[in-house]
């Protein structure tokens, strides 16, 4: 109701005219409670009205129903997809693509699964924003089950004594979930007091409920093939004639909070006997009646019209709520690790608390802002660029390095060999290096290096060529790890590196300085293997 | 990508089978089964009828005239002639041609596209991940188990047989046996054999859908960070679904039977199939309606009724001509069930199709209900009774209508109000307890199955066939040939209802032109009964069954998403050439994500200043500048021109002096750097990179 109770205005009275989206309960239970605020405002409390039940069918005409996951594209850019969010039936989470960037908006959400409705189910998302409720930003709630026994052994005492217990509620979700309690409780004790419904409005919200049963928990799904949990037993329509029949009974009326309504006229006749029980399930706004009796224990409270009433019925607190609390918060913000949170509905100080203990204990920067202030983010974008397909194809297979400083270290090098061409005004290229010169519509220029050096000095001893190869690959082997050495005749070659004996009587390659009285080994290495070069060389320098 | 249709299927109840290549992942679209082909066995026999039947077998054989007993290949088919065992199933027989472990994606696209599926997971080494909507997960399922439990009959009839090898096939494989009869065993070209299974068990089913991911209806699923595929409704069937797939190489659209404009599932989404690369035309049913064109709707035995289906070829593919038509034929259906109960016949339907199920349930329990006939509902089957609540709780998955009713509180399809009324009765089987005490005659009659081999149809039939009062309501094609075979002389009157079950090929131009795909896959018997020349644009390849259509790749480069983290620490080169290009080495790792290639900051940042060095060259290299550049860093050198050995070949060599020696020789190939001494290696090298573009 409180996410939804402006839309005629906006649409109808403003004049918003762009696409209104809801998931399929939202969409079928929202004209309800529309009329039944509406009518709470304009006949109960006597305000004007905002909005009229032709500006709300003509408002809920516009709206599109969708379905959990399905994506839908609202224009060219815009992307949005609703998850599962538990709290009332119908609630979803929205995630929002636009471009790159990605965020995801929850209003209200339930991180655990409760009597009727499942858990909040999201994908692990990549998302530069989360926008999450926190109304019970600093509380941390225990199992339920305890607090329902007290919920329920207070209604058995009431009635067992012969009161009346009233619930004031609103139409949907909690009402739902109470009754679905107090039926099952009733039928495993064996109570006959009637359970009442106060207007046909809950009792038509059931036959939603029933309808779509796939918005339900696991729980209530797989029960539903033999008996749909939502055909209440003991559950019968209210009648007015009925507030001062004798008897005990439960009464669920609405609206909630006591703030208007049927459920405040009852509670006017109820309130002062002893024997009788008002039952509060979750949260009262502040100035209204449920606020007042939640407050403190008042023996007396001011009705808006000025009368009195004395209050000497029992008050029960419902204590479990279908809101997350502190650590459904953090769990869902830990699952997403959004980019950046930011923290709506709720009391200032509490989220405070929880934007402190999100900010250090998950590291992500998170905001509270006040209504109309504004937060800037930076969104996530990709560079787009084609990719050739020699380039993908060298990046389909491993090019494992080894490096052996401290410790021994493996990189993957593949993307390495690729680059990243933009030319002005046109799309960005990433090819192969060994494409760049043909993009570049250029010639391949080699920088190649050349040494011939001196490998022993001549008539050392009678060895031939090839043990000399093969004591020169033992050397490299010694000091160069990982090297793969291949040998032939008078030739070796590791990588680009290839040396052969050199039987020149003077070699360009060979420096000046060297003696010609020594065997040479012609060495040439491309650039890329620059470092390497010299360390086999070093190598081959050693002991001699 | 690579197409082959390894069966174009026969109609609603057996959709094509596809095998599908794509970004290198073999994908199976559908797995069907032809559960026609069931017909070649014969009913379990009930007491009398297997007595008139065997009266008729013999009539008909003193009826053949002289020349038919010359002809013995070509006698009429007898009720003997059918296989007394326990049946088995024909599969797709091209399917077991492939190594099950080799599929890595099923997709089923509706709940006959499932039936066939447990027989593949039974595979040990099948692996696959198999999506389909949630809705044809349900239905498939309930479906599945259905036939499980009509065929246990069969099993208490023929008692235990667990011989993995059909022994009824010997005994067909000879001269006497009607050729009907062979076609349907061994296949047109008689290597069918293969293709019959014994049928799964309730076992097998479970562990089937265990392995089965559902969807929604436009929900994006992504395997293997590859493809996105999505289900887009058909409107065929409720749940029914095309697909949409996107890779990186490209899109495709897999379009099997749809219908525009649904009264029950939700109409064919065909908005989401626009543009694609590719879009492959899998929708066979006009090559079936084409046939059955002029007898639509035929009662032969009493009434001879004709409907067209003969549509004006109209613009608008939503146009409401076809839907309207199918309502007719409902009502038609619905106003002789209730000519034959006003005069005092019972009705047997044994059309399983769940939409047209759902709707002749609504129109026949309101049409009795405002008439003052009295004549009761019964729904046997295994199932009936999770499926109709469960069709009441899938809005979402709806027509329009329907949805509206959920805005308005009322439950998706009528039934549920009569069967609370006890106008509507289910019984899970024919010797349900209650079900005897509930009869009553006359009576309308839900029954499977559609074959009228299995199920309750079979014994209804025979207690009423001799009944002219009482109507037989048929799914097409089934009163000729075997089908009605076990059940002659029938005296009842026959219904045969053809509905619509896919696009109808006038509308195939235009819904082309609509969906605008790159490339146009038909199958060429489709292609040659419409022109499609009249869309000029699309290329348009035609696929034949059983062979495999390569299909070129679109997009020519794929593309390359970089995070811009990543683009922010690439150092950027200048060309000094080229003013206009900017050119950087990569860095980070190439992920696969969301169907596309992305470039994501890696873990080997460390060392990416000592790795700043060009390795790739391009240009020339005029000797004078290097060695003002050496001269610049402290380098003395001079230049030497030398001509090569074939005195064509210019040659340029600088000789370092000073503070080292060392050579640098210039050629059209490249520069050598020639010395023992690591420092000035390094320093002409940097020198090099002042005067040559290089990354």
């Amino acid at each position: 109701m409180d996410h939804v109770g402006a839309l005629p205005y906006f649409t109808e009275v403003c004049g918003y005219n762009g696409p209104i989206y809801m998931s399929y309960p939202t969409k079928a239970l929202s004209p309800l409670m529309l009329e039944d605020y509406r009518r709470v405002m304009v006949d109960r409390r006597g305000e004007e009205e905002l909005f009229t039940t032709t500006h709300i069918a003509n408002c809920m005409k516009k709206v599109i129903a969708i379905d959990l996951k399905q994506t839908i594209q609202v224009d060219e850019d815009l992307q949005i997809r609703a998850y599962y969010a538990g709290h009332v039936l119908g609630a979803v989470m929205v995630y929002a693509k636009m471009g790159d960037a990605a965020i995801v908006y929850t209003g209200d959400y339930n991180m655990t699964t409760d009597r009727h409705l499942g858990a909040a189910k999201i994908d692990r998302l990549q998302l530069d924003l989360l926008i999450s409720e926190s109304t019970y930003a600093t509380t941390i709630r225990g199992s339920k089950y305890p607090r329902e026994r007290e919920f329920l052994q207070a209604v058995h005492k009431c009635v067992a004594g012969g009161g009346k217990a009233l619930i004031p509620s609103f139409a949907l979700g909690r009402a739902q979930e109470l009754c679905m309690l107090l039926d099952d409780y009733w039928e495993r004790m064996n109570i006959k007091v009637p359970i009442y419904f106060s207007s046909g409005l809950t009792i038509q919200a059931n036959m939603y409920y029933k309808m779509l049963i796939s918005w339900t928990s696991q729980n209530v799904k797989e029960k539903h093939n033999t008996h749909n949990p939502f055909d209440f037993k003991n559950v019968k329509d209210f009648d007015r004639s009925l507030i001062h029949a004798p008897g005990p009974c439960v009464l669920f009326a609405t609206p909630g909070m006591l703030c208007a309504g049927f459920s405040l006229e009852v509670f006017k006749h109820w309130a002062p006997s002893p024997l009788n029980l008002v039952a509060l399930p979750g949260y009262s706004v502040a100035g209204t009646v449920g606020h007042k009796l939640m407050a403190g224990k008042p023996t007396t409270v001011d009705l808006y019209n000025g009368t009195k009433v004395d209050v000497r019925c029992k008050v029960h607190q419902v204590a479990f709520s279908p809101h997350t609390d502190a650590k459904g918060i953090m769990d869902l913000t830990k699952f997403l690790s959004p980019k950046n949170v930011v923290l709506v509905h709720g009391e200032k100080p509490s989220m405070m608390i929880l934007k402190e203990k999100i900010t250090s204990e998950l590291d992500i920067p998170c905001f509270v802002p006040a209504n109309g202030e504004t937060v800037s983010f930076a969104s996530t974008t990709y560079i787009k660029a084609n990719a050739s397909d020699m380039f993908l194809k060298s990046c389909s297979n491993p090019n494992f390095k080894f490096s052996n400083s401290t410790q021994l270290r493996v990189t993957d090098h593949r993307t390495a060999d690729g680059v990243l061409v933009i030319e002005k005004s046109k799309k960005a290229k990433i090819v192969h290096q060994d494409e760049i010169s043909e993009v570049l519509h250029e010639k391949n220029h080699v920088v190649s290096l050349a040494h011939c050096c001196p490998v022993k000095v001549k008539g050392e001893s009678e060895d031939d060529d090839v043990d000399l190869i093969k004591q020169l690959s033992a050397k490299i082997l010694k000091t160069v790890s990982g090297a793969q050495i291949h040998e032939s005749e008078n030739c070796l070659q590791v990588a680009s590196f290839k040396g052969s004996l050199c039987l020149k009587d003077k070699c360009m390659h060979r420096s000046s300085s060297s003696s010609s009285e020594a065997v040479f080994l012609c060495c040439n290495w491309s650039i890329a293997d620059l470092e390497l070069g010299w360390e086999i060389i070093n190598a081959i320098k050693l002991n001699h | 990508m690579e197409l082959t249709c390894l069966s174009k299927g026969d109609g609603f109840h057996y959709p094509p089978c596809h095998m599908l290549n794509l970004c290198g992942f073999r994908i199976l679209i559908d797995c069907p089964l032809d559960l026609s082909a069931i017909k070649i066995f014969s009913p379990v026999p009930s007491g009398v009828g297997s007595e008139a039947s065997e009266y008729l077998s013999d009539e008909s054989l003193d009826a053949q005239n002289p020349i038919q007993k010359k002809q013995k290949l070509e006698r009429q088919l007898t009720c003997a002639d059918l296989v007394c065992e326990e049946p088995w199933y024909k599969t797709v027989k091209a399917l077991h041609l492939w190594e099950a472990s080799f599929i890595d994606i099923v997709l089923i696209s509706n709940p006959m596209g499932l039936l066939g599926l447990p027989f593949l997971t039974q595979n040990p080494g099948f692996f696959a991940k198999i999506y389909m909507t949630e809705v044809t997960a349900k239905i498939g399922q309930l479906m599945m188990e259905d036939i499980v439990s009509m065929h246990k009959e069969f099993r208490c009839f023929h008692g235990p047989d667990n011989s993995s090898f059909p022994g009824w096939i010997k005994n067909l494989d000879s001269e006497q046996v009607p050729a009907l009869l062979k076609k349907v065993v061994f296949g047109e070209s008689g290597d069918d054999l293969g293709s019959w299974m014994r049928l799964y068990s309730l076992d097998d089913i479970e562990s089937c859908m265990k392995k089965v991911q559902g969807v929604k209806f436009a929900e994006e699923v992504c395997y293997n960070g590859t493809l996105i595929i999505k289900a887009l409704s058909s409107g065929l069937d409720i749940g029914a679904c095309n697909w949409l797939i996107n890779g990186p190489n490209g899109s495709l659209s897999y379009v099997s039977d749809s219908i525009f404009v649904s009264h029950h599932a939700r109409s064919f989404d065909f908005h989401g199939l626009k543009e694609t690369d590719v879009l492959i035309y899998s929708d066979f049913s006009s090559l079936q309606s084409a046939e059955v064109t002029e007898d639509g709707c035929i009662s032969p035995d009493s009434d001879n009724n004709y409907i067209s289906t003969i549509s004006d070829n109209k613009d608008s593919l939503l146009n409401t001509e076809d839907s309207l038509e199918e309502m007719e034929k409902l009502a038609f259906v619905c106003s002789c069930a209730a000519e034959s109960a006003d005069a005092g016949g019972s009705t047997l339907i044994t059309i399983t199709r769940i939409g047209i199920v759902l709707q002749l349930l609504e129109l026949l329990s309101n049409s009795l209900e405002s008439s003052s006939l009295k004549v009761p509902i019964f729904v046997i089957s295994s199932v009936a009774e999770e499926l109709l609540a469960y069709t009441n709780t899938i809005p979402e998955w709806l027509c329009e209508q329907r949805q509206e009713k959920l805005i308005s509180g009322e439950p998706s399809f009528g039934h549920l109000k009569f069967i609370k009324n006890k106008k509507i009765h289910l019984f899970p089987a024919i010797h349900s307890p209650n079900l005897i005490t509930s009869w009553q005659e006359p009576c309308i009659v839900f029954a499977s199955h559609w074959s009228l081999r299995l199920g309750p149809s079979v014994q209804l039939l025979q207690r009423w066939r001799g009944d002219p009062k009482s109507l037989l309501v048929l799914e097409d094609g089934i009163s000729s040939g075997l089908g009605l075979l076990p059940f002659r002389p029938i005296a009842m009157k026959i219904l045969q209802c053809s509905f619509l079950s896919g696009i109808r090929l006038q509308k195939l131009p235009t819904l082309v032109s609509v969906l605008q795909p790159k490339i146009f896959l038909v199958p060429d018997a489709v292609n040659q009964r419409i022109s499609l020349a009249a869309i000029k644009t699309i290329s348009i390849l035609n696929y034949f069954e059983n062979k495999t259509l390569h299909v070129p790749r679109i997009v020519d480069n794929p593309s390359v998403e970089i995070t811009t983290d990543l683009a922010s620490k690439l150092s950027w080169r200048k060309l000094r050439q080229r003013e206009s290009f900017g050119i950087a080495r990569l860095k980070g790792g190439l992920l696969m994500e969301d169907g596309k290639h992305r470039l994501v900051s890696g873990l080997e940042q460390e060392e990416s200043s000592g790795k700043a060095r060009p390795l790739r060259h391009w240009g020339s290299v005029a000797p004078e500048l290097l060695l003002d550049a050496l001269l610049k860093m402290g380098i003395k050198g001079s230049i030497e021109q030398s001509t090569g050995d074939n005195g064509s070949e210019d040659k340029s060599i600088i000789h370092i002096e000073n503070p080292n020696s060392g050579l640098i020789e210039f050629s059209e190939m490249g520069t050598a750097i020639i010395t023992g001494d690591e420092n000035v290696v390094s320093q002409v090298f940097q020198a090099i990179d002042g005067v040559l573009d290089g990354i």
